[in-house]
């Protein structure tokens, strides 16, 4: 028996049929797609070559072509590692987490969420990578091979070697978790196709699936263990991603609060990154009925929660660093916020802390403008926090003999842009030629999202029902 | 009649009237060969009387190796093979390894089950399905009824079907070619005429 709610609002608005969900999906991936794509994919690949220039350079000559220097070891490419990781976390919390929670709202923006956790996490790989300077060496230090110089086996006591455990892993199962969900899709779309291209292609991306109740049935306990698996695994991740820094002995690094501060925070960006992605999709594709003002307002609450909880995080931090009477702690701190990166940490805390707060306001928060607006601005804080993390703590070295200033070169520059350009070349072919919407979980909802649908249901004659689920007359209000 | 191959199909609108027809009809001794939905409808693996799935064993034992292996692994590397003094800790630091382990863990678990999961539902790159009806992926669930299997004759149930408020039902039968498809015969007939046996014409 279903019961209708009178405070929320439908999932699905427009009173769209089974009928139209497919073809709403399908149509972009089956037309030739518009100007405005062609457009986008352009400048997408435009970053994705002039950053790959340099890139290459980079790799040829060696990581001498960025900014770093004795004391500031990791500068850019770190902070970019953590800042593409960070948003990938957004995908898995709303395709698993949510899934967990039983929060139906999910089930619109878990496909596009997915792949950007996807691309991003490509994009994070890259820089652990580059970052070696020498990575076609990097199988020895980073996989447990026997070392061909001598019987030497990776450092299982590293965080930085549970980092490459932890990454590709989690890469590896969010794979899994998209594609699994993806394949039902490619079969409604395997089964709409006119032209050969398409029949073969998602033939052959659909595993052949056809939808019989058996497969529904295991389909949806594999789905429900991989969230149950996935939950967990990207909390580690990130809390991972912190010891890097947490478990040194650097001021400003060593600091305990790290995981559950990165998670927020990740968890804070990667939303905001959805929601940027999202709001362009929702205008393209004109899936307006489908991510809602509510599915905007939802993610909006929650990039509020999380700005709050790395606001408070920030707070401690400065706290725990007087409290400690530890004096490098203090200075470190001190340094921060007057020192000469003082730009730096007052972008972050503008961006991160103050700008979110704006979103207590209900006409902000269901504002698009507003929203795609903070929505960026929350990513260059976020990226900020990073740059203030790694940077500020390394460029006051033990000696002042060792003191510097970091400040990047071109190549630190592009690099970061050939990232830019390969996520957005990845996200716009996934527009393109998968269903960006996962039809199969819109159509679940939809019965007990729509009140039009919803009353379809006593068309029903009672003598058709079995006896026990019998719906009374009195409660069919 | 031969099994397997004689059918009738009846198209259903609506999910929850589906569940009542199927409970219906298993309750007057009809056979259900399948129900075919374009997204899960839950309670109908309860209706039509499906054991529990046994995905969530399958991880758990895959998931466990992982553990295993993981700890083996490290143990046998850095406390056995090669022990070296890493920050004055113990060889062998088995909370170290714990980061590891739970990844490891969590790979194997999800890994193993998505393969048990593809593999004994015959799902795979090159698997051809066979189709009663390609609305079952669009907005139409289709329930297919093994005529050889029941022994009430095609008109009792399809007017059984029409009394569970069936939107259609219609009799299907299957050639030994579409009983077995197969991958290269499907590419070679979609590259020469566009059509196999489980498409409409292209336009």
């Amino acid at each position: 028996m279903q019961i209708v709610s009178q405070v929320r609002e439908p999932l699905i608005t427009g009173g769209k049929t089974y009928k139209d969900i497919t073809n709403d999906v399908c149509r972009p991936v089956e037309q030739d797609p518009p100007k405005s794509w062609f457009a986008a994919l352009t400048v997408a690949l435009i970053l994705l070559l002039a950053g790959g220039a340099f890139m290459g350079d980079m790799l040829w000559n060696g990581i001498g072509r960025w900014g770093l220097n004795k004391s500031v070891q990791w500068a850019w490419d770190i902070t970019n590692f953590v800042w593409w990781v960070g948003i990938g976390h957004a995908g898995t919390l709303i395709s698993a987490v949510l899934l967990l929670f039983r929060q139906k709202w999910r089930s619109s923006i878990n496909r596009a969420a997915e792949a950007m956790t996807i691309f991003a996490v490509i994009c994070a790989a890259i820089w652990p990578v580059v970052h070696m300077g020498r990575p076609w060496l990097g199988a020895y230090w980073a996989l447990p091979l026997p070392n061909t110089f001598g019987s030497l086996w990776v450092n299982f006591n590293s965080p930085l070697l549970w980092d490459v455990f932890a990454i590709s892993t989690y890469f590896t199962v969010s794979l899994l978790f998209w594609y699994i969900g993806l394949v039902p899709d490619f079969a409604t779309l395997r089964d709409r196709a006119v032209t050969k291209f398409q029949r073969i292609f998602y033939g052959f991306l659909s595993l052949g699936f056809d939808g019989s109740a058996k497969t529904w049935m295991h389909y949806e306990s594999v789905s429900l263990i991989l969230a149950g698996l996935s939950t967990p695994l990207v909390l580690s991740v990130h809390t991972i991603v912190s010891f890097d820094f947490a478990t040194s002995v650097i001021p400003g690094w060593h600091t305990t609060i790290f995981p559950p501060y990165f998670v927020a925070g990740a968890i804070f960006s990667g939303f905001a990154m959805v929601l940027t992605l999202m709001l362009i999709t929702r205008v393209l594709y004109g899936l307006e009925d489908y991510i809602t003002m509510e599915h905007i307002e939802m993610m909006n609450i929650v990039i509020l929660v999380t700005g709050s909880v790395v606001g408070i995080a920030y707070v401690t931090e400065f706290f725990i660093a007087w409290y400690s009477g530890v004096e490098y702690e203090q200075y470190a701190f001190a340094n921060r916020m007057g020192g000469q990166y003082w730009w730096a940490y007052w972008s972050m805390m503008t961006c991160n802390v103050i700008s979110p707060q704006l979103f207590y306001f209900k006409a902000i928060r269901t504002n698009l403008i507003t929203t795609f607006f903070l929505s960026i601005v929350v990513n260059i804080g976020m990226w900020f926090e990073r740059f203030v993390i790694i940077v500020t703590s390394l460029h006051r070295d033990y000696l002042p003999s060792s003191w510097v200033y970091f400040t990047p070169t071109a190549w630190d520059i592009m690099c970061y842009v050939f990232t830019f350009g390969l996520f957005f070349t990845l996200f716009f072919m996934f527009a393109k030629f998968f269903p960006v919407i996962n039809m199969a979980e819109v159509k679940a909802v939809l019965k007990d999202s729509d009140s039009k649908v919803y009353k379809g249901r006593r068309t029903i004659p009672n003598s058709l029902v079995p006896e026990a689920d019998r719906v009374k007359e009195t409660e069919i209000a | 009649m031969e099994s397997n191959k004689h059918f009738l199909v009846g198209i259903f609108n609506d999910h929850d009237i589906l569940i009542s027809g199927v409970k219906k009809l298993r309750a007057e001794g009809v056979k259900i060969f399948e129900v075919y939905t374009p997204y899960p409808v839950h309670h109908l693996e309860h209706a039509l009387g499906y054991k529990r799935s046994k995905m969530p064993v399958a991880a758990f034992f895959f998931g466990i190796t992982g553990t295993i292996l993981a700890i083996l692994m490290q143990t046998l590397m850095l406390g056995v093979d090669w022990p070296m003094i890493i920050g004055g800790k113990p060889y062998i630091a088995y909370p170290d390894f714990v980061p590891v382990t739970f990844e490891l863990t969590v790979l194997l678990a999800s890994y193993g089950m998505g393969f048990t999961f593809f593999i004994t539902r015959g799902l795979g790159p090159g698997a051809v399905p066979r189709m009663f009806d390609r609305r079952a992926t669009d907005d139409k669930h289709v329930m297919a009824i093994d005529l050889s299997e029941n022994k009430k004759s095609e008109d009792e149930i399809k007017a059984l079907l029409e009394s569970v408020s069936a939107e259609e039902s219609y009799r299907k039968d299957f050639t030994d070619e579409e009983n077995n498809p197969n991958f290269w015969k499907f590419l070679v007939d979609t590259m020469t005429n566009g059509v196999t046996s489980s498409s409409r014409q292209l336009n």
